[in-house]
């Protein structure tokens, strides 16, 4: 945990104060809807079909048990009693009232959380991976990093009214759990072939109506350079970047326009000019950073205790459990264990006020306290000792959060759609809760193996469908909900944009499309342990879209 | 539209003399940059002061040459949200060197007071009335930073390194 100072503490408290302001200004009528929507937006206010809707950020995904408390309890006393975890490492609540906003927020300064740059045209939350401290094939703990950025950039005087949103993330490990190549600003730490470690920056990610993956502009940056490289980046755009038109003014455009090389080499230019003036980082405040970070104290635990391999032979529930949603953690005796917020017929990432109560206190009894939340709408006990984890099974199964679909086809990914969202073309939601049910049968979807649906209910792509292994996004056809399926995306460190299938179908057959899809795969895989991504990669698209418009 | 400097609503010494108006002689004046750069020296050879009006899609070191004969540069917020000019002002005040009046015009609005301040400006023409009324109050809204800028305060980072702990009251804490 990054633990918060008096610092840390009175700037949330200025801004919640400052909010109050604003809030006040436009109830009596002093500030119109259009003065009041820039400052709104900064504060993770939006105006949603039926409500306000708060969005607060989930720094680097890490959350306090303490903080999952004021969470639930925001949920309970300003919301409809739940809350939606979104794919950035945030949590929504969609039935906010303004005169209220006020209240809630301060209410959330008490845990040091807040709303500030969820949204607008700012530096949104940095996110990172949601087992940043506890991966085995993490290099160092990507949340200093990630950390020191946020910091950087938090309420800064030059980079708060960009062209666009400008998504951050801090990568630290082989296998890239953060999505890296769709941000439009990515950091993956690595050692390079002299030892040290550093940087590769890549600029110009993102999905939308445009989508691109992330170009590499810088290779290799020093550590001391982050933060004078970030606001060469930042300039760099804050002064080229289109404001003619709202849906060309993402950096992406801007990289894509210029060519990435000529993007890089202004940027470079910027950058030599400050990488040697005050934002260059010493040691010192490093650790300084460093040292706020507060890790758990492990104790020496066998990693297969009789009472979990004993277990794990009795009850075969409780097996399938461990082989879907708990991984190893780089201590012995520990494990990370994923608890899926996509139950059968469920919202993906929705969770009641009394289930972020119960994770808490189970959090408290089994995790150090600490509870992470990841892009995948799932949440995270990051610390349990291996030989707890059949009561915690228990505990979390008799609050829905144990259903043994991490990865497979029902832990779909998706945005809140037409239910709640004033840009949504189409419904999320239901799609999402109608494939849960088709499949259903955990066995069958742990024989069909990793498989990411990821749905949209529009072209800003919330629920990242360009990079979903099977990719949903609803459009709008004569009044009507249609849905464009395409194959083959991937969101990991070899990132790919999926391929469109066809033509779009109608909202009452996507979830029979999905189940032609995926039997297809079935017939089509070499063996039971080639992946539908791989199978799509090797066979393209064609056998895919003859099943499905075949019939059709 | 009030003019603000130092805290304090004052009266604008300046005329604006926008494309072919006459420049009055004697009258300190603001004219848009195009007209300042087509006749520059000129310009600066009056006997009265001269400021720019210079445009937040133009790169700021053009003006580089005539820095230290222009008594003000006045940048441009055409909406609130467009904030070209914070990088303008940055780099003029930190990069140029530019020690002259430094103005924020169009969409100025209270809740850029402490942004534009830290960006390096020093004027303020500002929309409203009750804006400008509560300058030093809204500008004074935070005392913790988390970067440095233009404004030279110590970011947050440094005050910790100083090991001073925070330079700012006491306040209700978790």
């Amino acid at each position: 945990m990054y633990l918060y100072d008096d610092l840390d503490r009175t700037l949330v408290a200025e801004r919640v104060a400052e909010f109050r302001d604003q809030v006040a200004r436009r109830l009596s009528g002093e500030l119109t809807e259009d003065e009041f929507k820039p400052l709104r937006l900064m504060n993770g206010v939006y105006l949603q079909l039926h409500a306000y809707m708060l969005r607060t950020a989930i720094p680097y995904g890490t959350l306090s048990s303490a903080q999952m408390r004021m969470l639930a309890h925001v949920a309970r006393r300003y919301d409809r009693g739940y809350g939606h975890f979104t794919t950035r490492q945030n949590i929504q609540y969609h039935w906010i009232k303004l005169a209220e906003l006020p209240d809630a927020m301060a209410d959330l300064a008490s845990v040091g959380m807040h709303g500030m740059q969820t949204s607008g045209n700012c530096v949104r939350n940095i996110t990172t991976d949601q087992w940043a401290g506890v991966a085995p094939d993490e290099i160092e703990d990507p949340r200093v990093w990630a950390e020191i950025v946020r910091q950087h950039v938090t309420l800064h005087p030059e980079f708060s009214f960009l062209p666009r949103k400008f998504k951050i993330a801090v990568g630290a490990s082989s296998h890239d759990r953060a999505a890296l190549r769709i941000h439009d600003l990515a950091l993956r730490l690595y050692r390079n072939g002299a030892g040290e470690l550093g940087f590769e920056a890549m600029v110009g990610g993102g999905l939308g109506r445009t989508p691109f993956l992330a170009k590499t502009i810088k290779p290799f940056l020093h550590k001391r350079d982050i933060l004078s490289y970030v606001e060469a980046v930042l300039r760099t755009y804050n002064e080229f970047g289109r404001r003619d038109n709202i849906y060309k003014a993402r950096i992406k455009i801007l990289v894509h326009e210029l060519g990435a090389e000529a993007f890089a080499k202004e940027v470079e230019a910027e950058w030599q000019n400050i990488k040697d003036g005050t934002l260059a980082l010493d040691p010192g405040a490093f650790a300084d950073i460093a040292s706020r970070f507060h890790y758990p104290a492990y104790e020496r635990l066998d990693d297969s205790p009789r009472e979990l391999t004993d277990a794990r032979r009795a009850d075969r529930l409780f097996d399938s459990w461990i082989g879907n949603s708990v991984i190893d953690h780089k201590v012995p005796g520990y494990a990370i264990v994923t608890l899926s917020l996509k139950p059968e017929g469920g919202t993906p990432g929705d969770a009641t006020a009394e289930q972020m109560d119960a994770i808490a206190d189970l959090a408290d009894r089994y995790s150090f306290g600490e509870i992470r939340v990841g892009h995948e709408q799932n949440l995270v006990l990051p610390h349990v000792a291996r030989r707890d984890l059949l009561p915690l099974w228990r505990a979390l199964d008799a609050i829905g959060v144990a259903t043994p679909n991490v990865g497979l086809v029902s832990d779909i990914i998706s945005c809140p759609g037409l239910d709640y969202c004033s840009l949504a073309n189409a419904r999320s939601i239901p799609i999402a809760q109608e494939i849960t049910r088709r499949f259903r049968d955990h066995n069958l979807a742990r024989e069909l193996g990793r498989l990411h649906v990821n749905i949209s209910g529009c072209i800003n792509a919330c629920g990242h469908h360009h990079v979903g292994h099977i990719g949903i996004l609803g459009v709008e056809k004569n009044g009507e909900e249609f849905y464009q399926i395409s194959l083959g995306g991937k969101g990991d460190e070899d990132a790919k944009l999926g391929t469109l299938l066809g033509p779009a179908v109608p909202y009452a057959q996507v979830a029979d499309v999905i189940e032609d899809i995926v039997a297809a795969y079935v017939e089509l895989r070499e063996r039971p342990d080639e992946l539908f991504i791989d199978t799509v990669k090797r066979t393209g698209i064609e056998p895919f879209k003859e099943r499905v418009y075949a019939a059709r | 539209m009030p003019l603000v400097k130092a805290g304090r609503i004052v009266d604008d010494p300046y005329v604006r003399a926008l494309d072919d108006a006459p420049i009055p002689d004697g009258v300190p004046v603001i004219v848009p940059g195009p007209r300042f750069l087509a006749d520059a020296s000129e310009l600066v050879a009056r006997d009265a002061p001269v400021g720019v009006l210079w445009p937040n899609d133009r790169r700021a070191a053009e003006l580089e040459p005539w820095l230290g004969d222009l008594a003000l540069i006045a940048l441009v917020f055409p909406k609130f949200r467009d904030g070209r000019a914070y990088s303008q002002a940055r780099l003029l005040r930190e990069r140029y060197g530019f020690r002259g009046e430094l103005r924020a015009t169009g969409e100025v609005l209270r809740d850029q007071f402490q942004f534009l301040i830290r960006a390096g400006f020093d004027a303020f023409e500002v929309k409203k009335q009750a804006d400008a009324r509560v300058f030093t109050e809204a500008a004074a809204r935070f005392s913790v930073f988390y970067q440095p800028s233009t404004d030279g305060r110590l970011p947050a980072l440094r005050h910790r390194l100083r090991g001073g702990g925070p330079a700012v009251k006491a306040r209700e804490t978790l």
